[in-house]
């Protein structure tokens, strides 16, 4: 028991410490910026005052750290608590963002207003890749070692291989300008996610389909098998009724580390078929309208929302299977 | 080694060839664009066609891949010696070096996802393949350092290396000449998996418009400009061979990365 709740708090320290990086990140790199974000804001022609107006408005006036160096001011000088890196501290914590740099809309409604169609995407793309990945991870460990299962392992290996943004303009081809079946782009109707799930589960299918395949063969080899078909049951109750069962306890872990990757490489998903989740807030209006709060912001659920999809599955497995506790 | 690791080590071979004699390969130059032959499909003047602003497709992939290889071996160069180093100091001297190299660094990036991170830094800093080349040397390193710290705890308690000591020779030499040779595998291992990473994150980043900016001839730029509903329509295979060529650098690269792996540690070789 000790065990375990040390266990624990030191999971969460580790949540805190990435927590705390992420968020230092994000404040830290916005500094890097090369010029003035109020001028790539308002462009070469703002007068001084619209520029300290700006500055003003979202803080920028303000020094950007604990302490700051310059040659003028006489080398490292003491900013004390009113510095940006403690007022974007003090926003999060009363669950604001600041305001986007354009629109001045809060950056939290903006991201709360996208962060539906992305954990849709996320979760379509986790079913398409289960439903794909058992039966031919179980139909590829049965058959090990014959042409079957080499065969699967090649195609899954190249599903792995195949980037997103090359599998997406093909399913575009296809399923939209060639046989004209679903749209091309946009989220409208139930159809319009099929295409966008297909291509953020790809890779994880082919991924899982080779997950299944070994804990199937792993299974297959274990005494409880045996017994099974020693008392005359099928091989398709042994298979799934007994294998998968235990069988799975390990694909469940990487689903849910996936569901992190999902959330991540759903931004060049959602950027192909103009699905307006986080990741098309981020690139669309974010970076390439140099509005550095929504990057922030952007940067900082999608991280976030990733960290504790992790710890989350991470304890979910060991809940699941107690041999790895004590480890 | 496997048959498919010997199809990703004659591909790379390939690979390095064209992009050394890019010049000589080219049939036409990579950016005169030609309104009067846009949308072409292949043909004897054009081999690959020709894209939506006329350009001659084959001649773009084939520069294209002198981006894609530069960008992975700078960046498996770099954060290799990086990691490497890093991981070997880790585990060697232990400590509050160690304390926060896998306590706090490892830790912390391998609960980050990377390519959001190169999207954030690239997103600060401008995009450009040099910044592109740093993010990715920032979130590359510490996986080198993870393998090679690995390696490190488990040689340091061999004989030889026990013997070595006792024979008064020095840290670095220890480190240098015992440690590192056996540790040397799996880093290669991870070099080529890098490399697939490095490549594939190259494309992924200019295909969003982050990384080399367009006129070069990035595969991931190639295939952003390939992917609006008009071009689709009329020329489907301007899509069709960037993307082609990334799948099979990136496949090339895996395969190569598991036979060596297979290859390397026996106890998983299947049959």
């Amino acid at each position: 028991m000790k065990h375990k709740l040390l266990d624990i708090a030191r999971r969460l320290l580790i949540l805190l410490l990435v927590v705390w990086t992420v968020v230092s990140l994000v404040t830290v790199l916005i500094e890097l910026v090369p010029g003035d974000p109020a001028t790539a804001i308002l462009g070469e022609q703002a007068t001084p005052e619209q520029v300290a107006q700006f500055r003003a408005k979202h803080g920028l006036d303000r020094p950007a750290f604990f302490f700051s160096y310059s040659e003028d001011a006489g080398g490292l000088r003491w900013n004390g608590w009113e510095n940006r890196y403690v007022d974007y501290w003090r926003e999060i914590l009363h669950g604001d963002m600041g305001r986007s740099f354009r629109t001045d809309r809060p950056v939290v409604d903006l991201i709360l207003s996208r962060y539906g169609a992305t954990i849709e995407l996320a979760v379509a793309a986790l079913l398409v890749a289960v439903v794909i990945a058992i039966p031919l991870g179980v139909v590829a460990g049965k058959n090990r070692g014959n042409l079957t299962d080499n065969t699967l392992s090649v195609v899954a290996l190249v599903g792995i291989s195949l980037p997103s943004f090359v599998v997406g303009p093909l399913l575009i081809y296809v399923f939209a300008v060639w046989l004209g079946w679903l749209d091309p782009s946009g989220r409208f109707g139930w159809s319009s996610i099929i295409l966008p799930a297909l291509t953020l589960g790809s890779a994880l299918s082919a991924l899982l389909t080779r997950m299944v395949r070994s804990s199937v063969i792993e299974e297959l080899g274990e005494d409880y098998v045996r017994t099974a078909r020693a008392k005359g049951l099928s091989e398709r109750t042994v298979i799934y009724k007994h294998v998968l069962k235990n069988g799975l306890i390990p694909v469940v872990t990487i689903l849910g580390l996936q569901l992190g990757v999902l959330l991540a490489g759903a931004i060049i998903t959602e950027k192909i078929f103009n699905w307006p989740g986080l990741g098309l807030l981020l690139v669309d209006d974010g970076i390439n309208k140099r509005d550095y709060r929504i990057v922030q912001g952007c940067v900082l659920v999608i991280s976030v929302t990733y960290i504790f999809a992790n710890t989350l599955t991470d304890m979910i497995y060991r809940w699941l299977d107690p041999r790895i506790r004590v480890s | 080694m496997n048959r498919l690791a010997v199809f990703g080590l004659v591909f790379i071979a390939l690979l390095v060839l064209v992009a050394l004699f890019a010049p000589f390969i080219a049939t036409h130059d990579v950016g005169a664009t030609n309104l009067a032959a846009r949308y072409l499909p292949p043909s004897s003047a054009h081999w690959l066609g020709t894209d939506a602003t006329g350009r001659d497709i084959f001649s773009r992939v084939v520069f294209g891949a002198r981006i894609s290889l530069r960008v992975g071996i700078v960046v498996v160069a770099v954060s290799g010696l990086v990691g490497v180093v890093v991981g070997a100091l880790a585990g060697f001297y232990g400590g509050w070096i160690d304390r926060i190299v896998s306590g706090y660094v490892i830790n912390v990036f391998l609960a980050f996802p990377g390519l959001l991170l190169a999207i954030a830094m690239v997103a600060f800093l401008g995009a450009g393949l040099n910044k592109l080349i740093l993010a990715l040397c920032i979130i590359g390193w510490v996986g080198y350092a993870r393998v090679m710290r690995g390696q490190v705890l488990k040689v340091r308690e061999y004989d030889f290396v026990q013997a070595a000591r006792a024979l008064g020779a020095r840290d670095w030499r220890i480190l240098f000449t015992h440690i590192l040779p056996n540790a040397v595998q799996p880093l290669i291992v991870q070099a080529s998996l890098g490399m697939a990473g490095a490549v594939l994150s190259e494309a992924s980043l200019s295909f969003l418009g982050l990384g080399v900016p367009p006129p070069a001839p990035s595969w991931g730029v190639m295939l952003e400009e390939a992917r609006d509903l008009a071009t689709l329509q009329r020329a489907p295979h301007a899509m069709l061979a960037p993307g082609i060529a990334i799948a099979l650098t990136v496949l090339a690269f895996n395969f190569l990365g598991d036979g060596l792996r297979e290859y390397l540690d026996p106890r998983q070789r299947r049959r």
